[in-house]
């Protein structure tokens, strides 16, 4: 059970798959302007996370390892990651569409956030069960959602006071998710083992 | 290598499946998104933007097709709306299709018109009355300040006049204009 | 008074300023040449006139009348002729024209028939409502809002306490002082009225205890009046702005309005002395409301007071006749120093609203350029509805109008209180009253392109079932055509042949 605690307090907050691992950049950079876009896309990204990591331990264990073809993980990964995206795309655009604009090329582009694919990796290469996989994929997606929507939240602050002009917009972003990485270092150590 | 292949090949189909599965299960209908945007523009049914209406404007940035900053009536803050509906960057107003101005209304000089229909035809939202060879006039308040009914008049008996604010529809004025004092620097 | 009494928080303890304009009684402005009254003095639809160019009025004849619910009439404050019913400026903070019926006094003052009325008990609500409608009284603490409204519950709501507010927390104003003083049978005579009217028993006259004169000369006229025991005077400390409606309820009853409503959602309805002394007069005496009592004060004027003004009086003929040391088209503030706007033009008239006039505030001015936000938070803690100032601050200057809302914007009073604290002298309420009324703009804009876009697809709709309408004739018309050119064509091809029969018939 301390296990499955560790596994969560671990990737959410000791390695953060955005602050510390520096995985998934590019939609925590994108999706970061508006507070309710960050929690949408928070929320897909789990959902994706979270599925994808159980479906490539699956195929990696009763596919992939049982015939032999390991060297074939990277493209059965990528090909389940964009199902799932996908499948998230069409019910994202079902049941909130606005959601589905505002994300925009930010929801197909989960596919190749490279969190997704890593979280997947890692899994693998760390030798992780079932449970374990999940709950890793689980939790560096709420670590994920996390530090976006603290992110988002600054940054509609931010958005609205007297930024100099030489560092508005992306300058200021990357400062302010610069100390964000630097605050997240002061988990390293919080677990002792 | 045989079994590399079929396990792909496997993998994929039913993969291929589930997705569409999902397809059929969640399709959508119609556009949510033009409709949104549709409800951001000003409606004067103008046409500078080169659609013919609001709606068609509206259909075609929900497709992609069109930038969103061709919208003189609406002007900036029209773009600022749309921007942030679309979480896209703001673009200043594209002159080709005409610059922001103020409001204005239609006026028709009583005395000159002949009475030729050719406006209220043109007027897309209904907002001139008249019967042939008789004077027409315009329902100030319908007006939207489109100014399509100017090109037909013959007898160019059309002015367009700005909307002078009432006390009651007065705004006060931005103060952003206040500059902000740095420290007394030396 | 053992009545324990609530708070609000924030607020000021301002330097009140007051003893200017209180050394002499309450003295009456000379009637003017010229009164000029606009149509819309209060909150509402304006009023339509009744009269035309070249009528003679007489004094307190109705003039214009209400239109529309939220409206009132309006009344000739002097005998005269009506010289012009049209644009003219008014005092408002956009320095715009507006509709106006010109007077010029004949000097009689002649009034017209008054019917006062012995014992309104013997009247109904409803009519009490209609009279004090018909007198064009309107709430004269500075709001302007429809009073008969103001005393018509509705079915769905209980009255409880009626609050007469004479608090006046706002420095160097001392109308409502001067009327508790001097006028404070009136000011009961009215209470008695509005308790009937709404029919509660409970009032509470709540007063600042900074004004020990008004407070004991409104205690001396209900100690005079046992029927009215259930009447309280109510001492209020001495803090900006409990005179504001919502904060005096606070203050009085404990209770707090709730966001976006009314008094009367938790049983309250209140009413300024001004207002009660008006409706006294318009019932008993039958005298509409024409005229109201001015403060003016300020560093410049030599002989500050209160002055019982003729509405339509030119704001400068009321400055001169205090020895106004003022240049020509010098701005002066009207209102309070806190929620006042400054106003430049000579000509503006003193309306049903005109509660103050300022030449020459000693500690309001303020620096006009403002330092750059440090986010101290100081308008926070000086907030009386426990708004976040700084950060509609920060949203209203960024045009992020939707946010702006989402902090409350509109729950905002627009007291100044942050404006006075803030260390950085920024115009926060000026900021805040952009944002509302860009807003308000946006909601008329949005609401008038929802029109436009329902005539356009009702335009479209029409065309194109006129178009099918067209093609569905000339289809018939072509069917027609066909039918009857077939049927032409065979005649004839029955004529060509039966001759030809005939012709066979005839040969053989």
């Amino acid at each position: 059970m301390t296990d499955y605690a560790l596994i969560l307090i671990s990737t959410i907050l000791v390695n953060n798959i955005v602050l510390v691992k520096f995985l998934g950049l590019c939609p925590f950079m994108g999706v970061s302007r508006k507070l309710e876009t960050a929690i949408g896309m928070g929320l897909a990204t789990t959902f994706v996370l979270t599925l994808s990591s159980i479906s490539s331990y699956l195929i990696n264990e009763y596919l992939l390892a049982p015939l032999g073809i390991e060297f074939l993980r990277t493209i059965s990964f990528i090909f389940v990651i964009a199902v799932v995206v996908q499948f998230t795309e069409l019910v994202v655009h079902k049941t909130s569409p606005i959601l589905y604009q505002v994300l925009g090329i930010f929801l197909p582009l989960i596919t190749t956030n490279c969190a997704v694919l890593g979280v997947a990796l890692l899994n693998v290469q760390q030798g992780h069960g079932f449970l374990e996989s999940a709950l890793y994929g689980f939790g560096a997606a709420i670590g994920f959602s996390m530090v976006l929507i603290i992110f988002a939240a600054m940054r509609e602050r931010i958005a609205v006071a007297d930024v100099p002009v030489a560092f508005q917009g992306a300058a200021i972003g990357l400062i302010t998710a610069g100390l964000m990485s630097m605050a997240f270092m002061g988990f390293a150590g919080l677990v002792h083992v | 290598m045989l079994t590399a292949i079929l396990a792909i090949t496997l993998l994929a189909l039913i993969l291929g499946l589930v997705l569409g599965f999902a397809a059929i299960r969640f399709k959508v209908e119609g556009d949510p998104i033009a409709d949104q945007i549709d409800k951001i523009l000003p409606q004067t049914q103008c046409g500078q933007c080169s659609f013919a209406g609001c709606r068609p404007y509206a259909e075609a940035i929900a497709a992609g097709e069109v930038d969103i900053n061709r919208c003189p009536p609406g002007g900036e803050a029209t773009i600022h709306a749309l921007a942030d509906l679309l979480e896209v960057e703001f673009k200043a107003l594209d002159e080709e299709c005409g610059v922001e101005k103020p409001k204005m209304l239609a006026v028709i000089d009583e005395d000159r018109c002949i009475g030729c229909t050719l406006c209220i035809q043109a007027c897309p939202v209904d907002a001139i009355l008249g019967a042939a060879k008789h004077m027409h006039t315009v329902i100030a308040s319908e007006c939207t300040g489109c100014e399509l009914c100017l090109p037909p008049c013959p007898v160019d008996c059309i002015d367009m006049v700005e909307t002078k604010p009432k006390p009651n529809t007065w705004r006060w004025p931005d103060p952003a204009h206040i500059d902000l004092k740095l420290g007394d620097q030396p | 008074m053992t009545q324990k009494l609530g708070s609000f928080p924030g607020g000021l303890i301002l330097n009140g300023q007051k003893k200017r304009s209180t050394q002499v009684a309450i003295r009456k402005m000379p009637l003017s040449k010229k009164l000029i009254l606009p149509l819309q003095q209060h909150i509402g639809e304006a009023s339509t006139p009744i009269v035309s160019v070249g009528d003679k009025v007489l004094k307190g004849q109705k003039i214009a009348k209400a239109e529309g619910h939220v409206s009132v009439a309006l009344h000739a404050p002097s005998s005269g002729t009506i010289i012009a019913i049209d644009e003219q400026p008014i005092p408002h903070p956009s320095g715009l024209s507006a509709l106006c019926i010109s007077i010029e006094t004949d000097g009689e003052d002649e009034w017209i028939k008054r019917q006062p009325i012995k014992d309104f008990t013997e009247l109904s609500e409803h009519e009490i409502r209609q009279l004090i409608r018909e007198a064009g009284i309107v709430g004269l603490g500075g709001a302007g809002f429809p009073s008969f409204i103001k005393l018509n519950p509705g079915v769905h709501h209980h009255v409880e306490t009626l609050i007469i507010n004479g608090v006046e927390c706002e420095p160097y104003i001392t109308c409502d002082d001067m009327i508790m003083r001097e006028r404070a049978e009136g000011i009961l005579d009215g209470i008695e009225i509005m308790l009937f009217a709404l029919r509660v028993k409970n009032c509470v006259i709540a007063i600042e205890d900074n004004k020990p004169e008004a407070i004991s000369a409104i205690e001396l006229a209900l100690g005079a009046r046992p029927h009215l025991h259930e009447t309280n005077v109510v001492v209020i400390p001495t803090r900006y702005p409990t005179g504001s409606e919502k904060q005096l309820i606070q203050v009085v009853t404990g209770k707090q309005v709730p966001s976006g409503g009314l008094p009367i959602d938790i049983g309250i309805v209140s009413h300024n002395v001004g207002t009660t002394y008006a409706i006294a007069r318009a019932i008993k005496y039958g005298e509409p409301l024409i005229s109201r009592i001015v403060t003016v004060t300020g560093r410049e004027v030599e002989h500050a007071g209160n002055f019982e003004t003729l509405f339509g009086t030119p704001m400068h003929e009321l400055l001169a006749y205090c020895g106004t040391k003022r240049q020509p088209e010098e701005p002066f503030i009207l209102g309070g120093p806190m929620m006042g706007y400054n106003l430049s033009g000579d000509h503006l008239p003193v309306t049903k609203t005109a509660n103050c006039i300022i030449v020459g505030v000693d500690d309001g001015a303020k620096a006009s350029t403002p330092l750059p936000c440090i986010r101290c938070g100081e308008c926070a803690t000086a907030c009386p509805v426990s708004l976040l100032p700084q950060q509609i601050y920060w949203h209203s200057r960024a045009k992020d109008l939707d946010k702006a809302k989402e902090y409350n914007l509109f729950d905002c009073i627009e007291c100044g209180c942050c404006s006075y604290v803030c260390p950085s002298e920024i115009p926060l309420v000026h900021y805040f009253r952009f944002a509302k009324t860009e807003i308000m703009n946006q909601q008329q804009e949005h609401a008038k392109a929802d029109i436009a876009r329902i005539r356009h697809e009702n335009r479209l709709a029409r065309l194109e079932l006129e178009q099918q309408e067209k093609e569905l004739r000339q289809q018939q018309r072509k069917a027609a055509l066909v039918a009857t050119q077939a049927a032409k064509a065979k005649q004839t091809a029955e004529l060509s042949t039966k001759p030809q029969k005939t012709d066979s018939q005839e040969t053989q």
